[in-house]
């Protein structure tokens, strides 16, 4: 396990724990306006999308910094 | 590692894909009043729950299950979602909602993911995935038309029988073809069907299309009734893979491992789709989405690795598996609907509350049991290769 590999997860790790937060802490007003539906479906597809890219992130160094990755042979 | 320009494109795709299943989901969801609530209502209409830590530990475990299941056969964990967050006292249309709204970002980050070990045919995705986009509008109709004839039971009933029939045909024939596959002499080669070759060999001029999964030009009008039937299939049991992921490898010659990668893409499709739909209508609680989203993306990565170190037949055994166990479960819950409806004598309440319960736990373990599978694959194929880079 290399140190890049271990600051790159804690990083990801922080920014993921840091968005559930912010969505624990902004609970209220995200639920009120997402439930007002129209155009403001656009809040809970953005949050989806965000958490996808910086939870997607943080889970896939998660495994890796714990050795558990892919065979290097690539599928054709 | 994927291509930055492969990459981009990829993006650009999902973006061009997003605006237009914008357009077609404000236009056509009124027609199809699944959700027949307008957003102003749903506000006071539709409960949110209050979340306590044992229900966020659930769903996040349910999550990584299915996540894991997801990463590995391209499906999975959405049947067992819808009911176990009703049975935390969301309600119905909620939960559906809530579900398809993690159900898109975990496909995205498992068709990356599957992406970089080269087993994604992105074309073949999205074409599937608009005609997908089809069949879930269509399935949705059929749904509301049986609700509004014959109410919940019909509609529960309804299901119930599209999950037995399909689940015993199609999960039954994976089943055989893993075992038989497994027991053959060389478990990693995987024929094309004699089905799939007729198909690839079919000309129709304009239409034909080269697929790198493949590795044949087919017409594109081949898929479209089998995309439409994946979405068919996820709008009544929330799980077009298991139409989606046989059908690409039996009737259009895809190995096991691309087809389960590509299916991530039509998830992805009719995901998106599905949340633009119901959030416009304000019935997603992107918290419970976002929980469920917490445990799953650990389990997707999970099991997208695993599949770099199995066999291909093991993708079709654990879909396999999960089918059989769904449809006992599936199958139990029928007689139930059917004296609901008056079609058979009544059944003592407390039989039909035991049958569901029964039910509901078969329909946990089918989960368990495909991770279970999964984990033990991955563990072991990663124990044989790490023995065999020691040999070396």
């Amino acid at each position: 396990m290399n140190n890049k590999m271990v600051l790159y997860t804690f990083i990801l790790g922080v920014m993921s724990g840091s968005l559930y937060f912010l969505l624990w802490w902004l609970e209220k007003p995200i639920m009120f306006y997402s439930k007002q539906g129209q155009w403001y479906f656009i809040i809970p597809i953005a949050i989806a999308f965000v958490f996808s890219l910086v939870h997607g992130a943080f889970t896939g160094y998660f495994w890796e910094a714990l050795g558990i990755k892919a065979k290097s042979t690539k599928e054709k | 590692m994927l291509q930055s320009s492969n990459f981009r494109r990829i993006l650009l795709l999902f973006v061009i894909l997003g605006a237009f299943q914008f357009v077609l989901w404000t236009t056509f969801s009124p027609m199809v009043n699944a959700v027949d609530v307008s957003p102003q209502t749903a506000v006071q209409t539709v409960g949110y729950p209050d979340l306590n830590l044992s229900n966020v530990i659930f769903l996040l475990l349910v999550g990584f299950v299915g996540g894991l299941v997801s990463g590995f056969i391209g499906s999975g964990g959405a049947f067992v979602l819808t009911p176990a967050m009703m049975s935390m006292g969301v309600p119905g249309i909620v939960a559906v909602a809530s579900n398809i709204c993690h159900k898109f970002p975990k496909a995205l980050v498992g068709a990356m993911k599957r992406a970089k070990y080269g087993q994604v045919d992105v074309k073949l995705g999205l074409v599937m995935g608009m005609s997908a986009e089809a069949g879930v509008l269509y399935g949705a109709h059929i749904q509301e038309s049986i609700k509004k004839s014959l109410g919940d039971s019909g509609s529960n009933l309804y299901v119930s029988l599209v999950f037995v029939v399909v689940l015993a045909i199609v999960g039954i024939y994976v089943l055989r073809d893993a075992w038989k596959m497994k027991r053959s002499a060389e478990p990693e080669k995987e024929e094309v069907t004699a089905l799939a070759r007729w198909i690839q060999s079919i000309n129709i001029p304009y239409t034909m299309v080269y697929f790198p999964s493949l590795k044949a030009r087919i017409s594109v009008l081949v898929t479209l009734p089998l995309g439409f039937a994946t979405g068919m299939l996820a709008a009544t049991i929330a799980v077009g893979g298991f139409i989606g992921v046989p059908a690409m490898i039996y009737v259009l010659g895809a190995p096991s491992l691309m087809a389960s990668a590509t299916e991530l893409v039509i998830a992805f499709v009719m995901g998106l789709g599905g949340t633009i739909k119901y959030a416009w209508s304000g019935f997603v609680d992107v918290r419970l989405a976002m929980i469920i989203l917490a445990g799953s993306l650990f389990g997707i990565q999970l099991g997208a690795i695993g599949t770099t170190y199995v066999k291909p037949y093991m993708v079709k055994l654990v879909m396999g598996t999960i089918m059989v166990l769904v449809l006992l479960s599936r199958g139990l819950m029928i007689p139930i609907y059917l004296a609901e409806l008056n079609y058979i004598s009544p059944i003592e309440k407390n039989v039909s509350t035991l049958v569901s319960n029964v039910s509901f736990v078969m329909l946990i373990a089918a989960l368990l049991v495909g991770g279970v599978i999964v984990l033990y694959a991955l563990w072991s194929g990663h124990r044989a290769h790490h023995l065999e880079q020691q040999g070396k």
